[in-house]
């Protein structure tokens, strides 16, 4: 893929984890800080549909963003062709098991199953 | 009545000021016979016109010719002669003594270059970086065909890259970058820079040859806009603000 069509995903996702953590946030301010992070307040979020949606969008983009910005650094750090394929298809393998995992999570919370 | 003894005795009246000294500490260091850098100390007589360049030159004249030290043409104009004075990327040529402020001067190689002895290093990965961007017009016809035109440009077109076109390739932009120094695969401030004078050139056609050149993982994404590289220029070139141009156009902003 070219580098340019990498890095504009690299900026769109931080530009929309942006806005999204920004509701995030205020979702949490519309109750006590701390009330909202008591057990049973969590799972409600979780198992009210939007919200988890919400919050699956923010784990893909984080993570599309996160491990590409990982890529980059890797790269800048040593070069090599053996070691850069290791790099990049290793962070593509991690941001894809990260994502599974939360989205595990997300899905078994809001469907009841803990 | 000859004036020769009258000039004699003028001379002979004239306050000479004793000339002002520096230490010049140059880093000495041959890869082929040294296993480590060391610092050599001269002192050096200077005049408020006397540049590094002359210093070095001095200390090479009067005290060890062995220094290694690359030079052309004294005036800005070859790059030659680009090194690290005081701890910053400087040509020696266009560097006063009395303008740096210190009684201690040292002069190191470029950062970011392979050295091949003392002050003098490799610039085989700049030319390969610059030669790779294609630094000429790319366009079917040529002014030379017969029955062709001149390619005429207005002073707008021309205004647009002719800042660029001043680079010297005298590699004090690479050697101030601190993506070079980790990245020994990145194209570089130099070449990118170059890239952009010719992509904003309107005679030029050869744009998405360009474009797709540096648009790979040692391109210009690599570039973190420290801005170092234009801070360091001795032509008044501004690298860092030709690779966001650049950027302009992969990112769709330009066309």
């Amino acid at each position: 893929m070219r580098e340019s069509i990498i890095m504009k995903t690299h900026y769109g996702t931080a530009l929309a984890a942006v806005a999204l953590v920004a509701v995030h946030v205020l979702f949490r301010l519309t109750q006590g800080f701390s009330e909202s992070l008591q057990y049973e307040s969590v799972i409600a979020n979780y198992q009210f549909l939007p919200y988890a949606g919400m919050l699956e969008i923010i784990l893909i983009l984080l993570s599309i963003h996160g491990f590409n910005g990982l890529r980059v650094i890797l790269l800048e750090l040593k070069q090599g062709r053996a070691y850069e394929k290791v790099v990049s298809y290793g962070c593509i393998a991690a941001m894809l098991a990260v994502i599974a995992y939360g989205s595990r999570t997300i899905f078994m919370t809001s469907m009841g199953m803990v | 009545m000859s004036t020769t003894p009258k000039i004699a005795a003028e001379q002979a009246t004239t306050i000479v000021s004793p000339a002002k000294t520096i230490t010049l500490r140059i880093q000495r260091y041959n890869p082929n016979t040294d296993q480590k850098k060391r610092w050599i100390d001269f002192q050096i007589p200077y005049e408020k016109w006397t540049t590094v360049l002359d210093a070095i030159l001095d200390a090479k004249e009067h005290f060890d010719h062995s220094i290694g030290v690359r030079y052309s043409c004294r005036q800005a104009s070859c790059g030659s002669c680009g090194m690290i004075i005081n701890g910053r990327p400087r040509l020696a040529c266009f560097t006063k003594i009395t303008e740096l402020g210190t009684n201690i001067i040292t002069v190191e190689p470029m950062y970011n270059f392979p050295i091949i002895r003392d002050l003098v290093v490799s610039f085989e990965r700049l030319f390969n970086n610059h030669k790779k961007i294609k630094p000429f017009l790319i366009r079917e016809d040529s002014e030379i065909t017969q029955r062709t035109k001149e390619l005429l440009q207005t002073p707008e077109e021309v205004e647009r890259y002719i800042q660029f076109a001043n680079c010297i390739k005298c590699g004090l932009c690479n050697s101030a970058c601190p993506t070079m120094a980790t990245d020994s695969s990145f194209m570089g401030p130099q070449a990118l820079t170059q890239a952009y004078r010719y992509v904003s050139d309107n005679r030029d056609k050869g744009k998405d040859d360009r474009l797709k050149i540096i648009d790979q993982s040692h391109g210009i994404w690599r570039c973190h806009f420290a801005g170092s590289c234009s801070q360091v220029c001795p032509k008044g070139v501004d690298p860092a603000m030709a690779i966001q141009l650049l950027r302009g156009y992969l990112l769709g902003f330009r066309s």
